[in-house]
């Protein structure tokens, strides 16, 4: 009797889950306010533009995109993680900005065993030791960008080079993604508090180190008033600016303009890529926002087209979270990046190119790109990383 | 002003309010609302933060703006604890008390040397300067925090489930208001009040002033670490933002507008603002310009506080 | 190193007098009408945003700061009439609730009315760049926007000390702030003297956001953090001193400055590379408060105390 009953349940249970979902939930979690808003904005604008292009469906099915703003704070993201996942139930979760507020999400999210695609975080620990079936980046792992610029700062011969970062895990992976590449020497490394405005104290002590080259990893505001606070203290005379994409797109070059030109910078995206889906993109997110689209955008907008696709294939089931994971790690859409794969720790193998600022056609201030820095490129974490 | 008296139908309707939050998880979880023990969690945290906090303003009579590095403090003990493999919630707790109430001592001990407003700024210098020293300190995390890689577990059992954490949170909660109540009216509570009501005179009397507003203000302080382990426990992350002073200010409003030195202000305040919070917010983004107003009209018509509303529980 | 020891005292006055803008209006509504007003910040918030709203308007940064700061002193009025009035007299406690609450209000208002990202304001073209000086036959740079913020902040403080020290208005001040009653005595209308007060450490706050606006962000929150350093400006000049609040403002504004440049690297030298790494900067950032705390300890009504 008591086996018949459990045999029938666990039927049940087997009908349940082989039962495909009738609407899909995403749970969008950014930074929409403060210095880091732009990044946050972008990601959303991005990926509210796949949804369009995707009539508002995920996998052919009607799909509801919750957003909530976390302010840059880990405390309020985790509050609307928790209500994303327990009350609204959502099947999958993105928009993070920043990896110490991603590494304070995370955790709930593996547990729930909900389906996190980060469109920008890419901090290292889940790279690596602790990486997770549930985590998926389709952007970058955070040392890649500054990989690639270190790359280049040592292939063109600079010698004596000044770091600023801020003090959180992304600037720490920052730092030792730049210093994985470049070999030379390092005058001083400068840690400033996330969200720091005025930057004359450390700009002083610049113009006292006197290097040739200065890379810098400051996203959204912090960049921006750097830049600017850099150029006004006289010391683009003598240092040549380097960045990460993240530091030198439309977000800073809007608030920064020309000053910006002649600045080199890494990203694994850019506007003027020459594919039939970027020039979509770019196109169709000029007309709808009136703004070129920053790498944050293009990555909010692979994220939608990553969760359609592996939708689609598990053919809306996506109870069934092995499927679901094996769909995702396929990874069947096509990116206006142009072609990736996912490594075994669900981040990209990619190519990451060289960007330089300077004016277009039509005599905006914005990038340019210059050639391929790494192909095929894998971070470094992946080695540690046992995916179950 | 006076002693602090318990009104006659305080006692039956504490219980009447502990039985209903007893049977709470049970019932959200068969409504399938079991996000909401989380929420209420929440709220009881809260709730014994802010009564820590009255029993400094409130009984004690002193006005701090500092309070938030205490409840901080005691988040970032529990998470050091959770970190070096202290698990045990019976260990660690008490450890975040004691941690939090020795900070508030050494705090309470210069800074109550000073007077009305100075005491309110220096209150908050220091509850900068717990907060500066936090986020610039790697070890536990800087400008992130320290996360809590599990929660604890209490005499064993594991607190991971929404509802044993709950539990817990109640619990703590009713003991503190059971023994706050009975100090109230025990010898130290009445000569805390009566140095809160006239200094000079009990001063004059013999009464060791410093000592007894040093020793309130460091349970106060202890409280409010208790109330920061809890917090940790359920977030899984002490976070800097605890430390700030618009933490400090959030807790003083609950207090205020649940009523300064009755004995279930700071519970009142904390429902009321968390609820007001929770139900706005939901159809309305910008809620903070109505608790704004509405925090206007208790300082400009309700000067008391909501519970003063609420019959004469002061003789 | 004399060019890093110049621009660090620079930036150290240039900041200290950013302070003294913010920290003049405060001690003077904190000491004459006795009014704890923790939405001071909040003032500072909404006049820079005034003022970039108003530049974006009018293409000028100068018409910007202009309309911005008349625009701070209206709402300071506004704000005297309306509320300021009745908290005078209450206690302390429900100054704190009270303009606690209107911090609440102006950061969602300002966040409803411009939205959550910060708004950009640029300095005026002609000083986008640095100066450059010669100095014992050394030359030395400095962005040209800080140079006249301190200038501007040199001229306030100037003129401020003529009002209150040499003017009959500013001798009214001065008589409230040491003794109101005996001031209300006198025949002097203290209650539009405290208005007048009020509206003026209103635009002296969108003053400053304003013209910090083009070095930092116009963006909603700026103002708590640094509410937090005018009071401790005022607290260690003595509530209610001007004299008080200019020397407070330079000591603040010169020991974070300094401690944040020079710490780190003083400590290096002295301490194992780890240790200096975390110590420094959590040294450098508390260093003002654990001023503040020593000061109070020996002085506690501060350097200047108004009320002798």
């Amino acid at each position: 009797m008591s086996l018949r009953l459990t045999a029938l349940a666990a039927a049940l249970l087997l009908a349940g889950a082989a039962h495909a979902a009738d609407s899909i939930k995403v749970g969008f979690v950014s930074t929409l306010s403060g210095p880091g808003a732009g990044l946050g904005v972008d990601i959303r604008d991005g990926f509210q533009l796949g949804m369009k292009q995707l009539n508002g469906k995920l996998g052919g099915l009607p799909a509801e995109v919750l957003v909530a703003d976390d302010q840059q704070s880990p405390d309020v993201a985790k509050q609307a993680a928790d209500k994303f996942l327990k009350k609204d139930k959502v099947d999958f979760m993105t928009g993070i900005v920043f990896s110490n507020i991603m590494l304070a999400v995370g955790p709930a999210v593996f547990q729930n065993q909900t389906f996190y695609i980060s469109a920008n975080a890419g901090p290292s620990q889940y790279a690596g030791e602790q990486c997770n079936p549930f985590f998926f980046n389709v952007a970058w792992q955070n040392d890649n960008l500054h990989e690639a610029v270190g790359k280049y700062v040592q292939d063109k011969g600079f010698k004596n080079v000044v770091i600023v970062t801020p003090n959180y895990p992304g600037g720490k992976d920052a730092v030792s993604g730049f210093k994985r590449y470049y070999k030379g020497k390092v005058a001083d490394e400068i840690y400033t508090k996330l969200g720091q405005l005025d930057y004359a104290a450390e700009l002083a002590q610049i113009r006292a180190t006197k290097p040739d080259a200065l890379f810098f990893f400051l996203p959204g505001g912090m960049g921006i008033n750097f830049v600017k606070q850099f150029v006004a203290a006289g010391l683009s005379r003598d240092t040549q600016l380097f960045a990460p994409g993240f530091s030198a797109d439309e977000d800073v070059i809007k608030a920064v303009g020309a000053p910006m030109m002649g600045m080199f910078n890494s990203s694994h995206w850019a506007h003027d890529m020459d594919n039939a889906e970027n020039k979509r993109f770019v196109a169709e997110f000029e007309k709808e926002y009136g703004r070129l689209p920053s790498l944050y955008a293009s990555q909010g907008y692979d994220a939608a087209l990553m969760m359609d696709a592996a939708v689609r294939d598990v053919k809306g089931n996506v109870a069934d979270k092995k499927a679901l994971q094996k769909a995702l790690e396929a990874k069947r859409f096509k990116s206006v990046r142009g072609d990736f794969k996912f490594n075994s720790n669900h981040y990209p193998v990619q190519n990451y190119y060289l960007r330089v600022i300077g004016k277009d056609v039509q005599g905006r201030v914005t990038n340019k790109s210059m050639g391929t820095i790494f192909s095929n490129h894998a971070d470094a974490y992946v080695g540690a990383c046992k995916m179950k | 002003m006076a002693f602090y008296r318990p009104a006659p139908w305080q006692k039956p309707l504490a219980l009447v309010l502990l039985a209903v939050l007893l049977a709470l998880p049970t019932v959200l979880d068969s409504l399938d609302q079991s996000f909401y023990i989380g929420f209420a969690t929440r709220v009881l945290i809260f709730a014994l933060a802010a009564t820590s906090l009255n029993l400094v303003l409130g009984f004690g009579g002193m006005v701090s703006l500092g309070h938030a590095a205490f409840f901080g403090a005691g988040a970032y003990v529990a998470a050091i604890c959770q970190q070096a493999g202290l698990g045990e919630a019976l260990l660690a707790l008490p450890l975040a008390m004691l941690g939090a109430g020795l900070l508030a001592l050494v705090v309470g001990a210069i800074s109550l040397r000073t007077r009305g407003v100075y005491f309110i700024m220096i209150t908050l210098a220091f509850a900068q300067m717990v907060y500066y020293l936090f986020i610039s300190a790697r070890a536990w995390g800087g400008d992130d925090g320290l996360a809590l890689t599990e929660r604890l577990r209490f005499a064993g059992f594991s607190l991971a489930d929404d509802a044993a954490l709950y539990y817990l949170a109640l619990g703590a909660l009713a003991v503190v208001m059971l023994l706050l109540g009975r100090l109230a009216e025990a010898r130290f509570g009445r000569t805390i009040q009566a140095i809160r009501e006239n200094e000079t005179r009990m001063e004059a009397l013999g009464y060791p002033v410093f000592r007894h507003r040093l020793v309130c203000f460091a349970l106060g302080g202890a409280l409010a670490g208790l109330a920061g382990a809890l917090l940790a426990n359920l977030t899984g992350l002490a976070s800097p933002a605890l430390l700030q002073w618009t933490q400090s200010g959030t807790l003083l409003v609950m207090v205020i507008i649940g009523g300064v030195g009755y004995l279930y202000g700071g519970v009142v305040g904390a429902v009321m603002l968390l609820l007001l919070e929770e139900v706005l917010l939901g159809f309305f983004s910008h809620w903070h310009i109505v608790l704004g107003l509405l925090l206007l009209a208790v300082v400009l018509f309700a000067p008391k506080g909501v519970a003063a509303l609420f019959g004469r529980s002061r003789g | 190193m004399t060019q890093l020891i110049l621009e660090q005292a620079l930036n150290g006055l240039q900041f200290g007098l950013m302070l003294f803008l913010l920290a003049a209006g405060l001690t003077l509504v904190f000491g004459i009408m006795d009014c704890i007003n923790l939405a001071h910040g909040s003032l500072y918030m909404v006049g820079a945003y005034f003022v970039a709203a108003a530049a974006q308007a009018a293409d000028s940064f100068w018409i910007g700061l202009g309309a911005g700061v008349a625009g701070a002193a209206v709402l300071g009025l506004l704000l005297e009439l309306s509320l300021f009035r009745q908290l005078y007299r209450r206690d302390h406690l429900s100054q704190v609730l009270a303009t606690f609450a209107l911090i609440l209000i102006a950061n969602e208002a300002v966040r409803v009315i411009w939205g959550p990202a910060p708004l950009m304001l640029n300095p005026p073209e002609a000083l986008a760049g640095p100066v450059e000086f010669v100095l014992l036959g050394d030359t030395f740079f400095y962005p040209a926007y800080r140079l006249l913020i301190i200038g501007v902040g040199l001229a306030v403080g100037g003129l401020l000390y003529l009002l209150v020290a040499k003017s009959r208005v500013g001798m009214w001040v001065r008589a409230g702030a040491a003794n109101r009653e005996m001031t209300e005595a006198l025949g002097i209308n203290v209650r539009a003297l405290f208005t007048a007060v009020f509206v003026f450490g209103a635009a002296l706050c969108a003053l400053a956001g304003g013209l910090l606006g083009p070095l930092l962000a116009v963006q909603v929150g700026m103002g708590e953090s640094v509410l937090i350093l005018a009071f401790v400006v005022i607290i260690i000049g003595g509530i209610g001193s001007i004299r008080g609040a200019f020397i407070g403002a330079l000591i603040v504004g010169s020991v974070d400055t300094l401690g944040r440049a020079l710490l780190p690297t003083l400590l290096r030298v002295l301490l194992p590379g780890d240790a200096a790494a975390t110590l420094g900067p959590a040294l450098a950032s508390i260093l003002i408060y654990l001023l503040m705390a020593g000061i109070l300890f020996f002085k506690p009504q501060g350097l200047f105390p108004a009320r002798a």
